[in-house]
């Protein structure tokens, strides 16, 4: 693994003071910093091979069609896609979610079929499922959590039977840290004649992710939450099921021949990419994956548990702090929820922050599972492989005086 | 970023205990306030007669900001006409936008002064002008 300072000295956004101290950034489940690899590709990409891919048969429009297939390429090898053509891009997880839930969820889901969700999904993986079965008059139904914010197996056998159609997951919760065993899950769910769709958002910076051992039916992530930019995400999806599901948007370069009243569709994955993409977020996304192969997904992520399992039992000294999520590093990704007795999270937040802290407050877009966890918003603080046990001993020590701050004596 | 500015004595009073957190027996109306990125929720009841707002009181949950806002515009209301309320609560809204600077009007707000700090923090301006904005609608149905 390449030395942490050398690392950071990848990331010029954490070299920055806020209010005159050090930033310390822990909201990296939101989005983290950008590696100058990813800068530059950029930055090269507009400089160099600007032009619009797939059309033109000039010298840059050549380029910049390498460019983006190649990107697509890297990430299909990244997740172990068994073709690139499996490989949409996207804006974010977002989208690609919604475009499962529009094509396929639109088309293939018929009345009295149920759609299984966690209680734990983010919005993007809870409403446009609902805007489904509403639609096709289907059932939604939830797993709920046990009382270590863990997925029961007797849950699974209760929730997933013969009536789901689908069942939307994500890998790891981006509340509770948990990180659910989406294989038995998917294979079960399989049994029963579903199909999954996994949210990949939070674990994908953080776990190797193989999309053919999983066996998912859909996978979608984001670019900027694993150190690419903002505005480019990735829907992968079994070819079987894109080749049978309508496309989505429709206009350029998703269209074969154009006739004044029929249309026949381009092949994948162009079926679903209409209109000129995002080249340099694709671009800046294989540059992130290439800084994460360089360093391994293993190392990160022995790094990451090293840095959870510290906090969480630095966090525990603090008094009258609750931890939403398990107290093991184990099963569980760089996230740690929580709140504070007496003090507003999004004072608490605001309080750290004069700290140079930046954390989350809020509902972290699950209201369903704040509700069902009988908090109405939590702080939370997540790392990335940049942060430190400083970092977390920075944060402990503000989180210390914010009782204090709130007019509580301690 | 100076904590002690917003986070006054004054506010921490308030946004912890707050006589007017409490349900009306009867209300002419009510509305409820939600800022739905932070989780802020209150609801606002009056009860108005003959125009003059005899009794309001909130219920909810929310940030000390939120709720001490929300407690101290309670206090200001009190006792006054709709059409006053109206106008603190422009005053008010006013004063976070930066619109209103006028140490006249401004002192029209007497206590709820304090959040005038608010408006050089954009992060928690809505938690500020929750309470006014729902009481504008609560009296939208007057």
């Amino acid at each position: 693994m390449l030395s942490l300072d050398a690392i950071r000295a990848q990331f010029p956004a954490l070299t920055q003071k806020v209010y005159g101290k050090p930033l310390i950034y822990l909201d990296n489940a939101a989005t983290t910093q950008t590696p100058i690899d990813v800068l530059v590709a950029c930055r090269e990409y507009k400089e160099k091979s600007n032009a619009n891919p797939h059309r033109g048969a000039h010298y840059l429009g050549v380029q910049a069609t390498t460019l983006y297939e190649n990107a697509r390429n890297k990430v299909a090898k990244f997740i172990n896609a068994a073709s690139s053509q499996e490989v949409i891009f996207t804006k974010n997880a977002t989208e690609a979610l919604n475009l499962v839930a529009y094509s396929y969820g639109m088309s293939k889901i018929s009345q009295d079929e149920e759609i299984v969700l966690c209680i734990s999904e983010h919005h993007s993986n809870l409403v446009p499922w609902q805007m489904v079965a509403k639609a096709k008059g289907a059932k939604l139904r939830y797993l709920y959590l046990a009382d270590d914010y863990t997925l029961s197996w007797s849950e699974v056998e209760k929730v997933i039977t013969e009536k789901t159609a689908l069942v939307a997951i994500a890998q790891m919760s981006n509340v509770l840290g948990t990180v659910y065993p989406l294989k038995d899950v998917i294979s079960y769910a399989h049994e029963k004649g579903a199909v999954v769709v996994v949210d990949g958002a939070q674990s994908v910076p953080h776990l190797q992710t193989d999309v053919q051992a999983l066996d998912a039916d859909f996978f979608a992530f984001s670019g900027h939450k694993m150190y690419g930019p903002m505005g480019i995400g990735v829907l992968y999806g079994k070819r079987e099921h894109l080749e049978a599901m309508p496309p989505f948007l429709r206009g350029g370069e998703m269209v074969e021949y154009v006739e004044e009243q029929v249309t026949t569709f381009n092949e994948l994955p162009y079926k679903f990419e209409a209109g000129t993409p995002n080249v340099e977020g694709a671009v800046g996304l294989a540059a992130a994956i290439d800084f994460l192969e360089k360093i391994s997904l293993e190392d990160v992520k022995a790094y990451e548990d090293g840095l959870t399992s510290y906090a969480l039992g630095k966090l525990q000294e603090v008094p009258y702090l609750k931890i939403y999520g398990a107290l093991d590093a184990k099963g569980r990704g760089p996230v740690i929820s929580f709140s504070l007795e007496g003090c507003h999270p999004h004072d608490v937040a605001t309080i750290v922050d004069s700290d140079g802290i930046a954390l989350r407050a809020g509902h972290h877009c699950a209201q369903p599972l704040m509700r069902y966890l009988g908090a109405p918003a939590t702080s939370r603080i997540s790392f990335a492989l940049y942060n430190t046990k400083d970092e977390i001993d920075a944060c402990v020590a503000s989180l210390k005086g914010v009782r204090r701050w709130l007019g509580h004596g301690s | 970023m100076d904590l002690s500015a917003l986070y006054t004595e004054l506010i921490l009073e308030h946004s912890q205990k707050s006589e007017h957190k409490r349900q009306l027996k009867t209300s002419t109306c009510s509305e409820r306030g939600h800022n739905p990125s932070c989780g802020d929720d209150i609801t606002i009841e009056l009860l108005v007669e003959d125009g003059k707002i005899v009794d309001a009181a909130f219920t909810g949950s929310g940030c000390a900001i939120s709720q001490a806002s929300t407690s101290m515009m309670i206090d200001l209301i009190k006792g006054r006409s709709a059409e006053e309320a109206q106008t603190l609560a422009n005053i008010f809204l006013g004063m976070i936008k930066r619109e209103i600077s006028s140490e006249a009007e401004l002192e029209l707000l007497e206590e709820a002064i304090a959040f005038q700090n608010v408006s050089n923090m954009p992060a928690r301006v809505k938690c500020a002008v929750l309470a006014w904005h729902t009481l504008t609608e609560a009296m939208k149905e007057l």
